[in-house]
């Protein structure tokens, strides 16, 4: 490879792994020590930034899942007698690597499992009730050494090496932060990752798109213990000697603290965080005892203080403030991998011409005593378009929301390709072959336009967070964003596939919508106002476009206003008035039909 | 384990649970009008219990400071939004009033014998000083990004709770206190011995839940507060102010939060930080609610107070690890009756 072609990322890798190979050169030894403490410290910051800064969830137990790995590797490594069954774990510190990941990752699955089907205060309000259980658990535990702790770790022994120098300890620390952010960075850069980027404020589009949001909600959190975890087990080999104090809940505060004065998005905040929260409260732990006069825990009235001011001022930390003024190889996109590769997706056996994709049967909805919907009957076949227009209250929405199954109806049946489906979830109808687009457009405005029409495709990959994290997914992951790439130029954003989806103009957006629906290989489109907020030209080119996917026998039901735009378009029109089918016909029929002119122009009164 | 033991646990058990329900009433109050989960709550407990404590034993008292500074912020901020809106600094005599009462504090606390001036008198003036710490608390911290995303509030939330913990600690100092109780004596009912103390706080509690009650069901502020609640924009247009709102409800938090901290200041040593502990555990009663449901969250922290008070008979060194553990059921039962994917705010 060429220095040229570096992508941004391998270039920042390289410069932090250089310089990491070069601290205890030029460190002196009790510095060593210090930056110790920073990588375990990153390490655990690096899970909050998936956490907290992509994914949106809040956490302050990191400190306990810490604790728990810390107190098995010190307990196993110290205790003369274990149990007979525990016996062969004594000596060795892959054993206790591994039951204190199992021991965290158990007690995380429990907590994510019971908290991350709620609403978003559920995970931090049950985080920091049990760090606190957890907190009082190792102070009270007789096994444990109660609040004196467990003490006289011996060093660590990996492949008959024995690493007890700083210096020693200080690579196989930063060797595991680099692993850490590597795995990170290719987890987001990855069909999983893009997932989990969408849980912030993009759950009800990811689960249209197939989905499962509460399994990436728990991937992320489990990584994130994960980490600490392991920053756990070198936490208890770097001090050789565990207690409960750096476990408790206010450590785990001060962990929430580094990524957010790091800079919660972004994986290098972790150690920019890590490292600058560190510094800042040794240099107050010298100040403020002599500006106050005595001594205590005052440098946490300055940590509140500035936490507050950040998330008012600069809530994107230290890094979003940083990076603007680094080398401006940040803003290079990597060309898409294997743009070229001549492998497509596999698609789905279409529907025969004509067959019926979509069947209503006397769908009801009611509201209380408000009916939405009155016993509305429609059907959509392969290769039609069906318009459903109707003023404003009809309801349409009503009616849109239940087809896509994120409601469902109060009595009456919808068939999708010859099977029921009311009462399931918008996840397991979009892999059955529905695809829809939202009236109020729901993208991601920070990924790129590429990345945001992938998701669509994300039920057609199948790996997962291992093959990711390893990279092995390159193959897979290509197709995906072949498929993604080739639906944009389909719809003509081909020109934008780098750029942030956010800064496209409205209509592009619908656009982008309806590629990303595309994406999925759907046989019935579902579009909500797709004309909306287009130009002329813009409607002519979607119009152009659908009538090119009804000829390849994709069945497409559309709600909309704009009365041009449908009856130069669609095959048949379903009108709807105060919840109930009005009329139902040809374009030209329709806009003859008196019921329909009076619902929209008014009777003679 | 006998009658007279589980009178004494029992009567222990409502007294904390009566603290924590008004604390969780509080909490959930807050967060349904502001989305704002209160963490420093407890520190309006630990700082009116070690006002008390400091009165009582003639110690300076330096919460004064505080408040002080925290009004000179909030006129600030006020003299700057201005200034920004309209190019010239305006500010009117209201704005000032924090400011003079906070100074007019400081120099009561100075110059008059609190020591000597009776329990009812420390009272009141504890509530003084704690009650306008909720509304500049408001005006300070959160009224800027009141409109921003939840995980945004939970963490200046979070923040300023550390903050003040760090400042609880420079006004009263690390040794924890204990007052003497409001009233000697005891009465006997069905065999037992009921605390006077017990009679206080329960009775206390009644009079406010009632209080609350008719404050939001007869009263147009009240209504307003509700209103809030219920859908914010909503009200926002018919013309209740945000503002007020979000400092109406801290005010409220920090009155609640004042006089449970009085009331729990003769039972239990409290130190500095003691606040978040007992305040959690209305939270714990809060997440029994569901975050929504007033009279499942008060009787979900009476409960937690009982199961305090027997695990200390059973098992006095795991009482807060049984304590905090308990939420896992009510969690599970939650999740499982949770419909389908909600997007946050």
């Amino acid at each position: 490879m060429k220095p040229a072609n570096l992508s941004p990322k391998t270039l920042s890798i390289l410069c932090v792994g250089l310089a990491i190979a070069l601290g205890p050169i030029v460190l002196p030894e009790y510095q060593v020590s210090q930056v110790n403490n920073i990588g375990i410290f990153a390490l655990v910051t690096l899970g909050l930034i998936l956490l907290t800064g992509v994914a949106g969830m809040t956490s302050f137990g990191q400190a306990a899942f810490v604790g728990i790995s810390a107190y098995t590797t010190g307990y196993l490594a110290t205790s003369e007698q274990l149990p007979d069954w525990l016996g062969w774990a004594g000596a060795s510190p892959w054993a206790a690597l591994a039951i204190g990941l199992l021991l965290t990752l158990a007690v995380a699955t429990l907590l994510g499992g019971l908290t991350l089907k709620l609403s978003g205060h559920y995970l931090p309000l049950g985080t920091i009730a049990w760090g606190l259980s957890l907190y009082y658990l190792f102070g009270t535990l007789e096994f444990l050494g109660g609040h004196t702790g467990i003490s006289g770790i011996p060093p660590l022994q990996l492949f008959g090496l024995t690493l007890d120098q700083g210096y020693e300890l200080y690579y196989l620390i930063w060797a595991l932060v680099l692993v850490a952010v590597i795995v990170t960075l290719n987890l987001l850069d990855s069909r999983e990752g893009r997932a989990i980027r969408a849980l912030r404020g993009g759950q009800l589009m990811a689960e249209s798109m197939g989905v499962n949001t509460y399994r990436s909600k728990l991937l992320a959190f489990l990584v994130a213990a994960t980490f600490a975890a392991i920053a756990g087990w070198l936490y208890a080999y770097t001090q050789r000697f565990v207690a409960p104090a750096p476990f408790s809940l206010q450590s785990g505060i001060d962990y929430m603290f580094m990524a957010l004065i790091g800079g919660v998005g972004q994986v290098w905040g972790a150690l920019l965080g890590a490292a600058s929260v560190t510094f800042l409260k040794q240099w107050l732990q010298d100040l403020l005892p002599h500006l106050l006069g005595k001594s205590g825990n005052y440098e946490s009235i300055v940590f509140g203080l500035l936490i507050v001011w950040l998330m008012q001022k600069v809530p994107g930390g230290i890094w979003s403030w940083l990076s603007p003024k680094l080398p401006d190889w940040k803003i290079k996109k990597p060309a898409a991998p294997g743009a070229e590769s001549g492998e497509k997706l596999v698609r789905r056996p279409q529907p025969q011409a004509g067959e019926v994709i979509l069947d209503v049967r006397k769908v009801t909805r009611r509201f209380g005593g408000l009916v939405a919907n009155n016993d509305l009957s429609l059907s959509v076949k392969a290769g039609e378009i069906l318009a459903v227009i109707g003023p404003n209250g009809a309801g349409k929405s009503t009616l849109f929301n239940q087809l896509s199954c994120v409601d469902t109806p109060t009595s009456g049946e919808i068939h999708f390709r010859g099977v029921q489906v009311n009462g399931r979830n918008a996840r397991q109808i979009a892999g059955q072959g529905l695809s829809r687009t939202f009236q109020h457009v729901k993208l991601l405005p920070t990924m790129t336009v590429l990345e945001n029409v992938a998701i669509g495709a994300h039920l057609r990959g199948e790996c997962g967070f291992i093959s990711a994290a390893l990279r092995l997914d390159r193959k897979d992951e290509a197709k995906l964003l072949q498929e993604a790439r080739y639906q944009l130029e389909r719809v003509g954003l081909g020109n934008y596939l780098h750029v942030e989806a956010g800064s496209l103009a409205l209509g592009q957006q619908r656009i982008l919508e309806i590629a990303r629906a595309l994406c999925a290989d759907p046989c019935l489109l579902l579009l909500d106002e797709p004309a909306a907020g287009l130009r002329h030209m813009e409607k002519q080119a979607l119009a152009d476009l659908l009538r090119k996917l009804r000829a390849e026998g994709m069945a497409v039901l559309l709600v909309e206003h704009d009365m041009d735009f449908v009856m130069g378009l669609v095959d048949r029109v379903f009108v709807m008035e105060f919840g109930q089918r009005i009329a139902e016909g040809l374009p030209e029929e329709i806009q003859k039909n008196p019921a329909v002119l009076e619902a929209y122009l008014g009777g003679a009164e | 384990m006998n009658y007279q033991i589980v009178m004494l646990l029992g009567q222990d058990g409502v007294t904390n649970g009566a603290i924590y329900a008004l604390l969780a009433l509080s909490i959930l109050l807050v967060f349904t009008v502001t989305r704002i989960l209160l963490i420093p709550q407890g520190e309006f407990v630990s700082f009116a219990a070690l006002c008390m404590a400091a009165m009582e034993g003639g110690k300076p008292l330096y919460i004064g400071w505080l408040l002080l500074a925290l009004s000179l912020a909030a006129l600030a901020l006020e003299a700057k939004e201005r200034y920004q809106a309209n190019g010239k600094l305006q500010l009117k005599g209201g704005d000032f009033a924090f400011t003079l009462y906070s100074l007019a504090a400081c120099a009561l606390l100075a110059t008059a014998p609190l020591g000597t001036a009776g329990k009812p008198i420390q009272a009141l003036l504890t509530l003084g000083l704690i009650v306008p710490l909720g509304p500049l608390m408001y005006r300070v911290f959160f009224q800027a990004i009141a409109a921003g995303h939840s995980l945004v509030l939970l963490i200046v939330s979070i923040a300023v709770h550390v903050a003040l913990v760090g400042i609880g600690l420079l006004m009263f100092g690390a040794e924890g206190a204990r007052i003497q109780p409001f009233s000697e004596g005891s009465i006997q009912l069905g065999g037992a011995n009921i605390n006077s103390q017990t009679l206080w706080v329960v009775a206390v509690s009644l009079i406010l839940i009632v209080a609350l009650y008719f404050f939001f069901e007869k009263t147009l502020y009240g209504k307003a507060l509700r209103a809030t609640a219920v859908n914010r924009l909503g009200a926002e247009l018919v013309g209740i102010s945000p503002e007020l709102a979000g400092k109406a409800s801290f005010s409220l938090a920090a009155l609640i939060g004042a006089l449970s901290g009085i009331l729990i200041a003769p039972i239990t040593t409290i130190y500095f930080d003691s606040g978040f502990v007992i305040s959690l555990k209305g939270f714990v009663g809060s997440i029994i609610g569901g975050l929504a449901s007033y009279p499942v969250a008060a009787i979900g922290a009476l409960g937690i107070g009982l199961a305090e008070a027997f695990s200390t008979f059973w098992a006095s060194s795991y009482k807060e690890v049984i304590v905090f553990t308990l939420i896992l059921p009510f969690l599970l039962w939650r999740s499982l009756a949770h419909g389908g994917v909600e997007e946050e705010e």
